[in-house]
Formats: structure tokens, sequence, C-alpha cells
């Protein structure tokens, strides 16, 4: 256990000063084993109604059929497709913290990789019910399985990119949610140790029977390190994948070959967005600030700032190929959308995802929470109406001037879309009442190392340079949550 | 005789523990398991548990997934309804490609995973064995087995001085087994 220091110049990663692993596990179970406060009713009530909204507007579909959307001859792809890569997108942060982040060993993964991977949980259920919705008949979803069927040989078409969605989109999803829910049951083995009567024996059922013994944990460890490898590929190939639904067209504006990794560095984007749009008010709410810190926030922040910028080399890169290519059709494709009758959204995606993540650069912003929220909503819009420039204004006008039209929402299109996040809500809601929203266990881990009170306890010890300590001490102002007269007399 | 069946030494540190561990095994008392709320790294080879083999297995998983996956490919696309598209070859691999690489993935998560629950004996409802309830909790347990020739007591004084917060003669095997 020699290994547990860890370079002073590092910022903390768990703040307070007096932690202890019983006080984790108090802070984090609290909203589990308490009543919900007042915060959490309003949100679940409007987040239900939202859910809702969104039964009605599907029952509808399904019921009716396809017709109640504003889809017509030429735009046959419009607000659901753009939900559901929209949905995807978010959901890949959580694969990309648990991870990636884990094969890198960023340790700052531990606190929020929990909440992270619930959210791609519900973003990728979001994404599939626009999926199995969009089929027009749902019922028949199983043709998309490669079965023997009465009617003969009758077998999918592997040469399809929608045939290599439903493979991605599938596997990304169970892959996700074995990786979560393993990594669940020490956690969910704590309550249970903690619990009474049938919530106890729910609890029990759920843990497996965890216990905690050296040959769990390692094998746990093996599990965790193995899954993070092949989720890491996994992740940047679903949303290749999903790419590939435009980039194997023939369609101006979509068949091109930047589109794999410019949909990765987008859905980083969003996903990380959103991870930031939730954590925020989690951790306010469920008063996890010693947890999710500053650091955090700020790591995230340049995450985000880092992708937007990606995604804006992307855009200027299409309109460059389409001008170095001298694809007419390509080159009229990007000046509609910029000029076009769609020009309002491409100005949004524009300012949203690339001009508004640049104020990042200035630290005094990126350490700002109320901004950071606020920036993270812009970008979930922004990316929002991404995917909307990309579909619509492609299909809108293409070859055959006779069929140019103007796609008009339903009020079912948007119900369902605004339903969809009303339906995420709930149950992310609903997660951070029933399991941990942090991972403790691995929290835990750092308390030795990575916390600011081991690291007050080596500047106390005094074998530490004064000008360590004074970097270290100037680190620390930013932190909301650390007391910095504990410092005065260091 | 006592009724004594484990010897449990509780510690609130980590490192107070792994002295723990250090001193039984220098006067030859042998260990049952350690039950700890977090993974302690180093402790397998304080313990000598031999490495897991998992990643062996997964890698079989992988290797199953792809065949699977990749003959039901060229089964359906090649042998019983080749199809004409665009006039490409029936045998396309580079189409190939992500169906294989996301089911390798697939089988390997799904099957390494599930021979991690059959290995340690972890499935739905299984009753926890669990020694002391706040193992989960903020507590580094050693179980020794009360059964050796040593003195109890000497176990008990070993725990004490190398930090252990409580110790606790359990007569039960596991406090929560229901």
């Amino acid at each position: 256990m020699a290994s547990h220091s860890e370079s002073i110049i590092r910022e903390p990663l768990i703040t307070g000063k007096d932690i202890t692993y019983a006080k984790i596990t108090n802070d984090v179970l609290y909203p589990v084993e308490n009543k919900p406060n007042k915060a959490w009713w309003i949100g679940f009530t409007v987040a239900s109604m939202g859910a809702l909204l969104w039964v009605v507007a599907i029952s509808l579909t399904f019921w009716y059929g396809l017709g109640e959307w504003g889809l017509n001859k030429t735009v046959g792809w419009a607000w659901d497709i753009t939900g559901f890569v929209w949905w995807v997108g978010i959901g890949h942060a959580g694969t990309l913290i648990s991870a990636v982040l884990l094969l890198f060993r960023q340790n700052w993964r531990n606190s929020i990789n929990r909440s992270a991977e619930a959210m791609t949980i519900f973003a990728v259920i979001c994404a599939a019910t626009y999926i199995v919705a969009h089929m027009g008949r749902p019922w028949l979803a199983y043709f998309t399985l490669p079965l023997p069927n009465q009617y003969g040989s009758l077998w999918v078409n592997w040469n399809s990119a929608l045939m290599m969605d439903v493979f991605a989109i599938s596997t990304y999803f169970s892959v996700s949610l074995v990786f979560w829910y393993t990594g669940l049951l020490p956690d969910i083995a704590s309550i249970r140790d903690r619990a009474t009567g049938l919530r106890r024996r729910i609890y029990s059922v759920m843990s497996f029977g965890w216990t905690g013994s050296v040959k769990t944990w390692q094998r746990f460890e093996t599990v965790s390190l193995i899954l993070a490898g092949i989720s890491t590929p996994l992740v940047l190939s679903v949303h290749t994948i999903v790419s590939f639904d435009f980039a194997t067209s023939l369609e101006p504006g979509w068949h091109t070959t930047i589109f794999p990794p410019y949909f990765v560095a987008g859905a980083i984007f969003s996903g990380f967005a959103m991870v930031q749009t939730l954590l925020l008010v989690t951790r306010k709410v469920l008063g996890l600030e010693n947890y999710i810190t500053m650091f955090h926030i700020e790591s995230m922040n340049k995450i985000i700032m880092l992708t937007g910028s990606i995604v804006g080399v992307a855009y200027i890169t299409e309109f460059f190929i389409a001008w170095y290519s001298g694809v007419e059709y390509e080159q009229y494709a990007f000046i509609n959308r910029a000029t076009g009758p769609y020009w309002w959204a491409y100005w949004s995606m524009m300012s949203c995802n690339v001009i508004s993540p640049q104020v990042f650069w200035s630290s005094k912003l990126r350490r700002n929470i109320k901004f950071s929220w606020f920036l993270s909503i812009i970008v979930n819009i922004g990316m929002w109406f991404e995917r909307f420039v990309i579909i619509v204004t492609s299909l809108h006008r293409d070859y055959i001037p006779s069929s140019w039209v103007m796609f008009y929402p339903t009020w079912v299109d948007v119900a369902v879309f605004i339903g969809s996040i009303g339906l995420f809500f709930t149950m992310f809601l609903l997660f951070i009442r029933v399991l941990p929203s942090v991972a403790m266990a691995e929290v835990k881990l750092l308390l030795k190392s990575s916390s600011e009170q081991a690291k007050k306890k080596l500047i106390d010890d005094g074998h530490l340079e004064p000008a360590e300590v004074q970097y270290y001490k100037e680190s620390l102002v930013k932190f909301d949550s650390v007391d910095m007269s504990d410092y005065e007399k260091v | 005789m006592s009724s004594t069946k484990f010897i449990l030494g509780l510690f609130d540190d980590p490192d107070d523990m792994m002295h723990g561990i250090e001193k039984l095994q220098k006067n030859s008392i042998p260990i049952y398991d350690v039950y700890t709320p977090m993974p302690i790294h180093g402790i397998e080879d304080k313990l000598g548990v031999k490495e897991s083999r998992l990643g062996y297995a997964a890698f079989c998983f992988g290797c199953l997934g792809a065949t699977v996956i990749f003959s039901i490919l060229y089964y359906t696309l090649v042998h019983d309804w080749p199809m004409n598209v665009g006039g490409k070859p029936h045998f396309a691999m580079p189409n190939f490609v992500p169906f294989t690489f996301e089911w390798t993935i697939l089988f390997t998560a799904f099957g390494m995973t599930l021979t991690f629950f059959a290995a340690t004996h972890l499935f739905p409802g299984r009753a926890p064995r669990v020694m002391d309830l706040r193992a989960t909790d903020d507590r580094f347990v050693i179980a020794v087995d009360a059964k050796g020739n040593v003195p109890h007591e000497d176990i008990t004084n070993l725990l004490k001085e190398a930090g252990a917060v409580e110790v606790k003669h359990n007569n039960r095997k596991y406090v929560s087994y229901e």
C-alpha cells in the first residue's frame, strides 16, 4: 500500500476535511435511504408529465401509423432520425467516461461514471424507441433478426447499413447494461447490508450475493478492465455505424468519408454536455459537492471545448470538400444549408456548437457552475440542430427540383421529442432514488491518495517544498467546496 | 471447546489491515479470506491469490462470437440466398466487418461476465454470505478459521496489535445468511 501518495500538485478529487469511508457511504446513500426532497418531487412531476406525453404521442403513431408525423414523400426522415442520432450521441459520454477514461487511468472518472453510465442506458432506450416507432409496424421488429421463417429463405440484407445499426445499437445497449450492472453490485451490497425488511430482501436479490472477498474483487477488476477494453472500440464503432446510415447513401451532403470521425466527435460533445446538465443539478440537489468537484466540471468542460472544436473543423472541412471536389450537387447542398430556407437551423448549429464552446478558453467561465450549465444546454440544442440540418436540409432539396418541399413537424413529432426528454428524466430521477448515483467503492479507492484531506496531511507532516504547497493552495481557490480558512496557517 | 467458528479482525484503514495480514502470516496463522468495501491493490500478491484467468475466457468467447456471426453471414448471403446488390460479389467481406466486430464484443462481454458470476458464485437472489455487515461499508475484515491449534487469544492479540478496531469471535459462519 505504499502507492498511496499522489503528487501534491494534482488537484484533489474528493474535497472536505473529515471524509471517512463511512461518510462516503452515508453521503452517497442519503437519497437512496431517505424520502425524496421537494426538488426531486418537482422534477419528477414535470418529467413524468413529459413521459405521459410521450406515451400519448407514440400510441397515436402506432395506432394511426407514420402519417401522424410531418414526413412527406421527399423528406422521409426528419425529427425521428434526428432524435435517434441525438440520443445515441448523448449516450456515448457514459461509455467514454467509464471505459476510455478507465483505460487511460483517469481517476476523476470514478465519481461521475455511475451517473454517466445510467445516462447512457436511458439515452439508448430513448434512441431505440425512435427506431422502433419509425418502422411503422413495430410488431414486425423481429424481421431485423436473421431468423429462418415460414416464407422460406428470406434473410435480412447484410449489405445494408441499417442492419449494421441494429447489431451495433443492440450490442451497445446490452454491453453497456452489463458493464453498468456489474459495476453496481458492490454498491448494491452496501445498501443491502444497511437495509432492513423488504428493502433488504429486494437489494439482496439484486446484489447477487456479493460479499467483497479478495478473489471476487480481483475478478471484478479484471472484468471491468476487459469490458472497458472492448467497450472503447465499441463506442467508436457505434456512432461510426450510425453515420454509415447516411454516408453509404448517394445523397449530396451525406455521402462523405468524414462522417464517422465527425459523428463520433459530435457524440462525445453532446454526451458530455448532457452529463454536465445532469450532474451540475444532481450534485447540488443530492449534496455531492465533495465528490463531484470543480475539477470534474472543469475537466468535462475542457472535453466539451475540444470536441466542439473538432466538430467545428468538420463543418468547415465539409464545405471545403464540397468546393474542392467540384461536385456541383454537393456544392449546392452546402450553400443551400447556409443560405437556403433552413439558414436559421444552420446558423443555430454553427453558433451553438462551434462558437459558444470556445468561451471555455477562459478559465473563469470554465469554472462557473451556472454558466457551465447554461452552455451545456446550448450545446445540446446545437447538436440537435446539427442532426436536423444534416438530415432535413439534404433531403428537402435533392436532385429533382420538382420534388423540392419544406418539412413541417406535426404536434405529434414535437410531442414524441419533448416526451422522450421527459421519459429520459423520469428514468434518471428514479435511478437516483433507488441506486447510488456515485460509484462508492471506486470513490473510496481515492480517499487515501487523491482526497483533499490526504493531501492536507502531507502538507501538515511537512515533507514538502514550500513552492509545491503554494502551488497546490492556489489550485484550490476555484473549488466551491474547499474551505480556504484551513490553509491560512499553512 | 469454544463454539467460535471464525475470528474476525475489523480494521478501519486498509494499511492497518495489510499489517494485520503480515503479522498473521509471520506467525503462520492461515487466513481464511479478507473482505473489503473496495478493491485493495497489492493484496493478491500478499495472500498468494493466483492471477485471474478471465482474460482467456474473454478471448475464447470473442472468437466464438466472431465465428458464429461470420458463419451466419456466409450461410445466408453466400450460400443460401445470394443477393445481387449493384453487381457486387456475394462474398463481400467489407460488409461483414461491422457485424463480426459487434458480435465479437457481444459474446466477449456476456461470456466473460457470466463466467465471472459462475466462478464467483454470484447470481440473482443468492443469499449474501457476509461475515460482518460493515464489510461492505467501512470495515476491512480479515477472517481467520478458528479451528486452528493456536489459542484464540493469540490471534486476537495479533490482530489488535496490528491496529484492529474490533475483534469478533463469530459463532456462525455468516451473519446475513437468510
